[in-house]
């Protein structure tokens, strides 16, 4: 080998790196000039991919980043807050606070959300001490008109975000209406305050005046606290409840952040995965367009192997490919995805229909991080979707990959059984793992693992069927054309299948969605409809924490003709974590022997019995919990547990678990009588009416209005709040629907571009089927029928795989994120719907492939290397 | 410059097609190899190139047995040794005739102006940016010899290149391939069924049964 050549010494040197580069590049330019059309949709499907999940995660992180910083607002500077397990405590503990040599300040607030006459939200009103404040909060202190400095302290003036006074439609001097109880209450608005956040809705007002305006005399909702110089923060914390000897809640800036986090996390991944959904299937359409491409430059790649480019180069020349498909289709979708965030929150606010980040009006901001990991995964994704296809390039076996022909044993690792097999195997195993950190994490990897272990088996399936059907086909039907049809889906299953892919990861994340959601609705309803059992619902005002009807009130509605029987509610916040948000404490009567008759109650109940035996034990009262409590707390039916119900802890058992769609956080049923006794609060929120079967709902409402304080209630039907919820149900799934939606359509694209790459690779196939007389139309008629049935497979395997998601994310994925179970429910309707559109779109784009495929001349078609 | 010792190489299905085959190529030597059918002619060319592995026995390039090579080192061999003539011509069709003609030399980085000039040898100068879409069969062929030679390889491994070809066309490119050849001093190993194809080595070898033998004289 003394005599090789010179080029043969400089191989390895630097210019080889060179010429591999200039390599790449004519064969990247060569083979994107060649199907422009190609690359593009696979970038568009990355791009669509990467844009949307950044868009939703710039809109998430900005709304829950501009909600955080307003809570935060509130505290100031303080180094702790103190509050009660309640939303209000009373006042005495301040003093006692005042007095610790630890407290170097110590600042009181009344926070309350106010109903504003006219107005169907409410305004918040935070009540302080200005002298105290001042030093904490100082963006909080009123800003008064000129000469009037003492309106800090007037018991009528109330200083208003400049946020609270546009949506108002107000300005200093004018009045503000508030409800309070069935009254109302007017304040002047007497200016502006040092800062606020923009769109944070305040009001601020002195302390007293707010305590005897809105009806609060005596009670706090928290106090600042500013330590001494080298106090032990930690060390304070941790002591303070015992060295008060109240039932107390001590928190920091970093407990509120979590309980923002804690509130809204499972809600804001539930989306970004689901926008990581339509990702996937862009990832699949790589996989498609790289396999096929692979497929049909089967030779070429032969051929670069023989004349000196090694396995490592060609794999690299693969993957670059991919990568540059990914690295496009990222940069356009983080562009167009600060694009759609930055749209949206100007349009629509921060909130994408959960109703976590109300009153805030957030900006975009760019996340960089975010960014990063966005264009990586568009990138990494479009990298492994080329990395099958890149090794089975680089191992192929190269006189028979020379040939043309072997196409269909170029996929021939794609047809094993046993790589889907595992993935399913370990899907199920995960399904059985618990959430991490309040997650479904491992619930998702399942769904993913599932989805790929579907998709994996379809060569198999491919040719279990088509080899079946091609033996079953009744001779006596004859004909060239089945044989033909049946003979090549049979025997090259492998290509069969990747258009097979496409369909299955479009239709059965499709139907998992569409099961999931269908699952969640019927459920509410019915849930509603157990809810709703009462004639007419009245409310003591439309929102907000003012309205309320006093005993003699309650007593008046009572009594009204045609009332056969009214149910009170009272409904408070109980914090029993400071990390946590708080659970809601629903006061009511709940008949003790039969409960299900007020609650929808799960399995989990205790007999009756058993209950009573345990109140008698454990001298306790009966709590029943919402399933949210099972899960965040792990309490359970026959536990006896602790709550700080009226500034003392009280014992609880916890008699049955029922379902609660409302809240998430939690809530806890109370008997009604029991809160009373045990807060001497004997004011209530909610009346549930039962009419006499003579009177009308309208009647009552009528007869209600004429009470003295009828004119402030508030009325609903059971079949109006049932129409609102399901309103506001589809409203916070527009998004989700949305995200499922482009999903389908990538996976459409997907299914579309396999169908006209596989067509227009038959070329030379057709051509030859034209020479020995089979009729265009019959070319077409054979593409059709091969999309008919392709789909159709994958339409049935699709809803199976579909299926076995949709339990996955009826029973895994939304207990474990938001700690509720639901039952499951199939649209038969809705699906079979779909899986006639995709059946008839997959017949029709196989015709438009094979219309460009056998418009050519016949006598081209079958030429070799063009 | 090739050696072949004791080859024997058989297909899954049992059948033996090389039986210990033994040959020798002299540098410089344009040689035919013909056979019937399904005797193992391209079985040879592919074990030479190293797209296939033998049973046993040794192939000896320069006095080196490259049946111990890796798939690296024997893609690298290929890549600075050989040069390939296919029937299907197998050029890569979205890329410039120039382009196709300095692959072999970008990838042994050596400077690419070699490419015009074989461009120009084979007649085709003046289309160095056409794309293979636009030639006749003949013409591909010619635009594959001047791949095949470019980065001035040791030996070159045609098979059947004038399968595809008329008669009046086959005979031009193999005019064509001789001189280049002979231009160039490199070796040839041609499988070919055309006696007329045969004609143009300097010798002719029948392979058979039971190996490679010379052919009778016409």
């Amino acid at each position: 080998m003394s005599g090789s050549t010179a080029t043969a010494r400089q191989a390895d040197g630097s210019g080889a790196r060179l010429s591999s580069s200039s390599l790449s590049r004519w064969l990247l330019g060569g083979e994107w000039r060649a199907h422009p059309v190609r690359a593009l949709v696979a970038i568009a499907a990355i791009a669509l991919g990467v844009g949307l999940g950044f868009a939703i995660d710039l809109i998430n992180g900005a709304a829950y980043t501009e909600f955080s910083a307003a809570v935060r607002s509130l505290s100031g500077q303080s180094d702790l807050q103190v509050r009660g397990a309640q939303p209000t405590f009373d006042e005495s503990l301040f003093p006692k606070l005042v007095a610790l040599p630890d407290v170097a300040l110590a600042s009181p607030v009344l926070e309350v959300d106010a109903l504003v006459e006219g107005q169907r939200s409410p305004l918040k009103i935070i009540g302080m001490d200005v002298f105290r404040a001042a030093r904490i909060s100082p963006d909080l202190i009123g800003v008064p008109q000129g000469e009037k400095p003492f309106d800090l302290l007037a018991d009528d003036a109330l200083f208003l975000s400049p946020a609270a006074m546009t949506w108002l439609k107000v300005a200093a001097g004018d009045t503000v209406r508030l409800q309070v109880g069935t009254d109302t209450v007017g304040l002047r608005v007497a200016g502006g305050l040092v800062r606020a956040r923009a769109g944070q809705r305040i009001g601020v007002m002195d302390l007293g005046a707010a305590q005897w305006r809105l009806g609060r005399l005596g009670q706090l909702s928290w106090i600042d606290l500013q330590l001494a110089r080298g106090i032990d923060r930690a060390v304070f914390r941790r002591n303070l409840p015992a060295r008060l000897a109240a039932p107390i809640v001590v928190t920091g800036i970093a407990d509120q952040e979590s309980r923002t986090d804690n509130m809204s996390r499972a809600y804001r991944v539930n989306l970004n995965v689901l926008a990581l959904v339509a990702l996937f299937t862009g990832a699949f359409l790589v996989f498609s367009t790289q396999a096929l491409s692979v497929i049909r430059r089967r030779p070429q790649l032969a051929l670069l192997r023989v004349i000196g480019v090694t396995r490592g180069q060609l794999l690299r020349q693969i993957l670059l490919e991919g990568g540059l498909l990914g690295v496009a289709g990222a940069v356009l979708g983080l562009a167009g995805g600060y694009g759609i965030a930055a749209t949206a929150l100007h349009f629509f606010g921060g909130d994408l229909g959960g109703g976590y980040f109300p009153g805030v009006q957030p900006s975009v901001q760019f996340a960089p991080v975010s960014a990063l990991i966005f264009f990586l995964l568009g990138t990494v994704i479009a990298v492994l979707g080329s990395l099958a296809p890149a090794w089975e390039a680089a191992h192929a076996p190269l006189a028979p990959a020379l040939k043309s022909g072997s196409e269909d044993a170029s996929l021939t690792r794609l047809g094993r059984a046993w790589p889907g097999l595992a993935c399913l195997a370990l899907g199920a195993v995960l399904t059985q793992a618990p959430p991490v950190a309040n997650l479904p994490i491992f619930g998702y990897i399942a769904v993913a693992l599932i989805l790929i272990g579907g998709i994996a088996l379809m060569p198999r399936l491919a040719a279990l069927v088509f080899a079946g059907l091609a033996r079953c086909w009744p001779a006596r039907l004859g004909g060239a054309l089945p044989m033909l049809s049946l003979g090549r889906l049979a025997n090259a299953p492998n290509q069969a299948s990747i258009a097979l892919g496409g369909v299955l990861s479009s239709f059965s994340l499709m139907v998992a969605m569409a099961i999931m959601v269908s699952s969640f609705r019927v459920s509410v309803d019915d849930w509603l409809q157990h809810l709703l059992s009462a004639d007419l619902y009245v409310r003591s005002a439309a929102s907000g924490e003012t309205g309320s009807l006093s005993p003699a009130q309650q007593q008046a509605i009572a009594a009204l003709p045609g009332v056969q029987r009214a149910d009170f509610l009272r409904s408070s916040l109980l914090s029993l974590d400071a990390a946590q948000p708080p659970v809601a404490i629903v006061a009511r009567a709940v008949d003790i022997d039969d409960p299900a008759k007020a609650l929808p109650l799960t399995e989990a109940v205790l007999t009756r019995d058993a209950l009573r035996q345990g109140l008698q034990d454990g001298n306790a009262l009966p709590a029943w919990i919402s399933e949210a409590m099972v899960d965040l707390y792990r309490w359970s039916p026959g536990q006896t547990v602790q709550l700080a119900i009226g500034g003392r802890p009280h014992r609880f058992l916890i008699a049955g678990v029922w379902r609660d769609y409302a809240r998430q956080s939690g809530a806890i049923q109370l008997r009604l009588a029991d809160y009373q006794a045990l807060t001497n609060d004997h004011q209530i929120n909610d009346v549930a009416l039962r009419l006499a079967p003579s009177v009308t709902p309208a009647q009552a409402i009528a007869a209600l209005r004429r009470l003295p304080f009828g004119a402030v209630l508030a009325f609903a039907e059971p079949g109006d709040i049932r129409a609102i919820s399901l309103k506001v149900f589809d409203r916070s799934f527009a998004v989700t629907y949305l995200l499922e939606l482009v999903a389908i359509v990538i996976g459409l694209f997907g299914v579309a571009a396999t169908f006209s790459a596989q067509t227009l690779a038959r070329a030379r196939e057709f051509g030859m089927l034209r020479h020995i007389g089979v009729t265009r139309r019959q070319i077409l008629g054979l593409l059709a029928a091969e999309g008919g049935m392709l789909t159709a497979i994958g339409i049935l395997a699709g809803f199976t795989i579909g299926f076995c998601i949709s339990l996955i994310l009826v029973f895994i994925v939304n207990p474990q994120s938001f700690h509720w179970t639901m039952q499951l429910h199939v649209p038969w309707l809705g699906l079979g719907t779909v899986a006639a559109l995709l059946l008839a779109s997959s017949a029709v784009t196989a015709l438009v492939s094979g219309r460009v495929a056998v418009s050519g001349s016949a006598l081209r078609a079958v030429r070799e290397d063009w | 410059m090739l050696e072949l010792r004791k080859l024997n190489k058989g297909y899954a299905n049992g059948r033996q097609v090389l039986a210990d085959l033994d040959y020798v190529l002299e540098a410089g030597e344009f040689v035919a190899v013909m056979g019937d059918s399904g005797v193992g002619k391209s079985t040879l060319l592919n074990l030479i190139a190293g797209l296939d592995t033998a049973d046993s026995g040794a192939i000896l390039i320069d006095g080196v047995d490259i049946a111990g090579l890796s798939d690296e080192a024997a893609t690298r061999l290929r890549r600075s040794h050989f040069g390939f003539v296919f029937q299907a011509f197998h050029v890569l069709p979205h890329l410039s005739l120039l382009q196709n003609v300095s692959l072999p030399l970008l990838l042994n980085a050596a400077p690419l102006e070699r490419a015009q000039t074989m461009l120009e040898a084979v007649g085709l100068g003046t289309r160095s940016h056409d794309f293979p879409r636009q030639l006749s069969g003949g013409e591909m062929q010619r635009v594959a010899i001047a791949r095949a030679l470019v980065h001035r390889p040791r030996l070159v491994l045609a098979d059947e290149p004038t399968g595809n070809l008329d008669p009046e066309t086959a005979h031009e490119v193999l005019l064509l391939l001789r001189a280049e050849l002979k231009a160039s001093g490199a070796s040839a190993l041609m499988v070919t069924h055309s006696q007329a194809a045969a004609a143009m080595a300097d010798r002719t070898v029948i392979l058979s049964r039971d190996g490679l033998h010379p052919a009778p004289s016409a």
